[in-house]
């Protein structure tokens, strides 16, 4: 029994080995992270279902073990304990192991919970770039104070740079989300919320509005392309010389409910970010005064 | 003047797709074809007597369990029209703003019409039997529950050819679900078809409490109490803490949404969020409100199929218990992703996995339940089998959702998606199945045929794992949920197209369990012991169907599983335990009041959905004058006399 017991488990972990080495192709991007956090983010994955994993299969064996072992036939002697119902052995162990196993998972989830919380910044030499991302209807709008240059539902920015992005909205919520860089973060009108990702390598990354927020969110995919600095420099230099500047009543126009197509601005009104965070909140937003002071300067 | 009626039946009736004109055509004629079948075998009177004003919890149950089988086939439809549209990428099956409602009538019908009404049947045909009760604690407010659920139920679906359904997802996140960015009528419809049945719901958990806690037969202490009772009481308890929320949040949103206040608003003050903490402060323990009864269900199914004790039966009620506690302090789980800081996350990613403790001990109770018994796998049983593996890895992918920094990658994709429905499916759908088989011969005096069965099972589980385990990858590949279409670029397309086959055989499983309970009504056995499963509890004690008093003498327990027992002493040679002299029952009498009540409310909900006040106030005049007529009807209940106990008892076989 044991032996044929092995030789399925064996063959089990080979089943779940090719489906993670398939998971590894370009396709499963959450398994197939570029960039620290993200990398974080699938470690923390892989721990907790290892974790889960140990309770799980040998419960599956055992379930389907017990219910073959007694299933009744006329003529099979198994044990038969009709009044069997208690051992405080046995439930002690079966309180045991899951207390334990959420232990060690409890313990690990706080300590990356604080590690990765998304607002902080991350540990790196070179100073971030900041890009200050609003959910419209339907669309994405991302705007580089420093650089004073817009882009509608394309977002590039140089590899092994740190990115700090401000999301806000100026529309239904969403939520903000490059899957191969790290983790999604909610745009809420009213308040700034900041997401430090980095990419470990250039590439073009998927990045899409994970939340719904009305009738086309489906159209508020966007691309987010790595580069290195050079080209990133190139690209802003580009845009400065060719794109049609975003006015205050063009901000206004491209907030209308709608889809577009990929744009790019070559300047941006004075404060516009911030403009829009605030023109929500009455006097008790939520801890966003703090921001509304760093993104003055 | 009739461009005015054009105007206005163009915006009051939904036109423009040919599905809705099928669906407008299909309802008219099944309307028609009732109306005329009860007049031609003039059924009328039967219907309002022995249905519509009825108090008997057993009859309730029943109209509870039709409603929510036809609710399970209109969710199941909307589920299968996504599917399709999803089979294939850039398809245009259905257009983003169709999509959208039928996503979100999908979720609404399939937890708060379908699995709530399916939960209430189950306790309404189970919980008095098997305590040994006559009735509910209170019968007309139980009355008074189903037409209310049934009233709310009917208003939202209307939706669907009046007015236009809600498209802004099953909990109406504002400021989407504000006047600003729905000023459509669906949403009204979302609001009051959900408060007429929330309210109904709570009165339901109030019954179920005070019946479980007052009506127990001498001698079931609570530590007596089968398993089933104990998770009704455990889901009781949690509904009527949770849906006051529920009530409340509705309330402010209406309040938004009618007289211009901003609670939820992106402007003048108001703070969606709140809302989004609200509604899953019901939202969450909610899904356990449906769980509980199914954790019930599978510790009745396990026993009585092993032959066997229910092990660790005070383990049980404790896991039980806890959850119902525990099932409040998880609701930010639902939003790691909103920013709250590290520790808010951090306290609520651990509580939630805390929940996942009591759930373990209980499968490895039901487990050691089958251990050294004595298994048979009639279809209960099997969906008891089915029932394990699934949860135990739904349960498991809860855990990885729980972990607040892997939950950014998981979350509003797939991943969740595949998640939920696998513990909904294979917990909530998986265990009312269970009971349904189960205590079908009960509520019918005969059995589901099992061959049919076994192929509804088969092709529910298959369907279930080509549908949902696809899903898992599609969510880790960065699918997200409430997607209407997406393009050949993104590489989603064959696991969608796998996931939609699945649906189907889900499905074809649901066409075979309609066959199988046609089939049955017309050629299976009559079941005249009252005991076809050889069970436990006190309901297998009395004739199949119950008797309209249930019990012609209360039972007197002194044990867990007490009919067993009493099997047990009788096949060792012992004598049945003596029965009291009979007396006269005491029984509620039926009532038209919660029927009027609940269309009163129907009307006032109309009303104030068009914002017709002509219609909303002599609506809520009608709730009050029935009110007010119940409140001085003394003529309320009656006595069975012995004579026609005797006679009843004779009839079903069984000597007094």
């Amino acid at each position: 029994m044991m032996k044929r017991l092995r030789r399925l488990t064996a063959v089990l972990s080979l089943i779940a080995m090719t489906i993670m080495m398939t998971g590894c192709t370009d396709k499963i991007v959450v398994l197939n992270p570029k960039g620290e956090i993200g990398k974080h983010q699938l470690d923390l994955i892989i721990i907790s279902s290892v974790l889960c994993l140990v309770v799980l299969v040998p419960v599956l064996i055992l379930a389907f073990y017990i219910a073959w072992k007694y299933k009744h036939r006329p003529g099979k002697d198994t044990k038969y304990s009709p009044k069997w119902e208690h051992s405080t052995k046995l439930e002690t162990i079966w309180w045991g192991i899951p207390i334990v196993v959420i232990a060690i998972l409890g313990i690990i989830t706080v300590k990356y919970t604080h590690m990765l919380e998304p607002s902080k910044p991350l540990k790196h030499e070179a100073k971030p770039l900041v890009i200050e991302v609003t959910s419209l209807d339907w669309k994405w709008l991302f705007q580089y104070p420093e650089q004073g240059i817009a882009t509608v539902n394309y977002v590039e920015f140089p590899a092994n740079v740190p990115i700090e992005f401000r999301l806000t909205s100026d529309a239904p919520m969403n939520s903000f989300w490059i899957p191969q860089l790290g983790g999604q973060i909610y745009t809420m009108s009213g308040m700034a919320m900041k997401l430090h990702l980095i990419a470990d390598e250039p590439g073009s990354y998927m990045g899409s509005g994970a939340n719904f927020s009305g009738k086309d969110f489906g159209k508020m995919q966007f691309t987010a392309n790595a580069t290195s600095q050079e080209e990133f420099d190139g690209w802003v230099q580009q845009i400065k010389g060719s794109s049609p500047a975003l006015t205050t009543e063009g901000y206004l126009q491209l907030a209308e409910p709608g889809v577009s197509d990929l744009q790019s601005f070559s300047s941006i009104p004075e404060g516009l970010f911030q403009k829009i965070v605030t023109k929500y909140s009455s006097g008790h937003n939520h801890g966003s005064a703090s921001e509304q002071a760093d993104s003055k300067e | 003047m009739w461009d005015n009626v054009k105007d206005f039946a163009s915006d009051f009736f939904v036109t423009g797709d040919p599905l809705i004109y099928g669906a407008d055509v299909a309802i008219v004629l099944t309307m028609v074809a009732i109306v005329s079948a009860l007049t031609y075998f003039k059924k009328w009177t039967w219907l309002w007597k022995e249905w519509l004003t009825t108090v008997d919890h057993k009859k309730i149950g029943i109209m509870y369990v039709i409603a929510a089988l036809l609710m399970l086939f209109r969710g199941g439809i909307d589920a299968l029209l996504m599917r399709t549209q999803l089979a294939v990428p850039e398809l245009e099956f259905l257009n983003p703003e169709h999509y959208n409602a039928i996503f979100t009538t999908h979720g609404v019908i399939m937890i708060l019409f379908m699995a709530m009404p399916l939960m209430f049947g189950l306790f309404n045909l189970v919980i008095p039997l098997q305590i040994g009760a006559r009735d509910v604690a209170y019968p007309f407010l139980n009355s008074l529950s189903f037409w209310l659920f049934f009233m709310g139920a009917m208003l939202f679906n209307l939706s669907f050819v009046i007015g236009g359904s809600p498209d802004t997802g099953w909990l109406a996140y504002p400021p989407l679900s504000e006047k600003a960015f729905s000023p459509g009528v669906g949403q009204d419809f979302y609001i009051w078809g959900i408060q007429i049945s929330g309210i109904g719901s709570l009165m339901t958990g109030i019954n179920f409490i005070v019946t479980i806690l007052k009506m127990r037969t001498p001698g079931m202490k609570l530590m007596k109490m089968p398993m089933f009772t104990w998770s009704t009481l455990s889901s009781c308890l949690t509904i009527i803490l949770a849906f006051p929320i529920l009530t409340v949040t509705l309330a402010l949103l209406f309040i938004d949404r009618y007289l211009g206040a901003h609670f939820f608003t992106l402007d003048g003050g108001g703070n969606p969020m709140m809302y989004i903490n609200l509604i899953w402060m019901w939202g969450h323990p909610e899904v356990y409100i449906v769980v509980l009864p199914a954790f019930g269900i599978f510790s009745e199914v396990v026993a009585t199929f092993s032959k066997k004790r229910l092990f660790g039966y005070k383990s049980m009620v404790f896991a039980l218990m806890s959850i119902s506690v525990a099932s409040f302090f998880t609701w930010a789980h639902h939003f790691f992703t909103m920013g709250s800081g590290a520790n808010v996350n951090a306290f609520f990613a651990v509580t939630t996995m805390i929940i996942a403790i009591p759930t373990g001990v209980k499968i490895f109770n039901w487990l050691f339940t089958m251990y050294r018994g004595r298994l048979s796998f009639p279809t209960p049983m099997l969906w008891m089998l089915g029932f394990i593996p699934c949860f135990v890895v739904g349960g498991m992918t809860g855990v990885l959702l729980s972990v607040a920094p892997a939950d950014f990658q998981f979350h509003n994709s797939y991943f969740l998606i595949a998640h939920f429905h696998q513990v909904l499916i294979g917990g909530v759908a998986f265990g009312y199945f269970a009971g349904l088989y189960y205590w079908w011969p009960k509520v019918f005096g005969f059995k589901l045929n099992e061959k049919l069965g076994k192929w509804a099972f088969w092709l529910w589980n298959i369907g279930f794992y080509v549908c949902f385990m696809p899903q898992y990858f599609l969510g880790l590949m960065g699918m997200t949920r409430r997607l209407s279409t997406y393009g050949w670029d993104k590489g989603w397309y064959e696991l969608n197209l796998i996931s939609t086959i699945g649906g189907f055989l889900m499905g074809i499983g649901f066409l075979f369990q309609v066959w199988q309970i046609l089939h049955s009504i017309k050629f299976m056995e009559r079941d005249t012991t009252g005991d076809p499963w050889d069970g436990r509890t006190l309901e297998w004690s009395i004739p199949s169907p119950a008797p309209m008093y249930n019990f012609a003498t209360l039972p007197r327990v002194s044990e867990k599983d007490d009919w067993w027992e009493e099997k047990q002493r009788i096949a060792q040679g012992g004598a049945p335990s003596p029965r009291p002299k009979l007396e006269p029952i005491h029984m509620p009498k039926n009532s038209g009041i919660p029927i009027i009540m609940s269309a009163c409310f129907f009307v006032a909900g109309f009303g104030f959905i068009f914002d017709w006040l002509w219609m909303a106030i002599p609506g809520l005049v009608g709730v009050a004058a029935c009110m007010l007529a119940h409140s001085f009807n003394y003529n309320t209940d009656y006595y069975i006399p012995v004579e026609e106990i005797k006679r009843t008892e004779a009839a079903a076989g069984r000597a007094i």
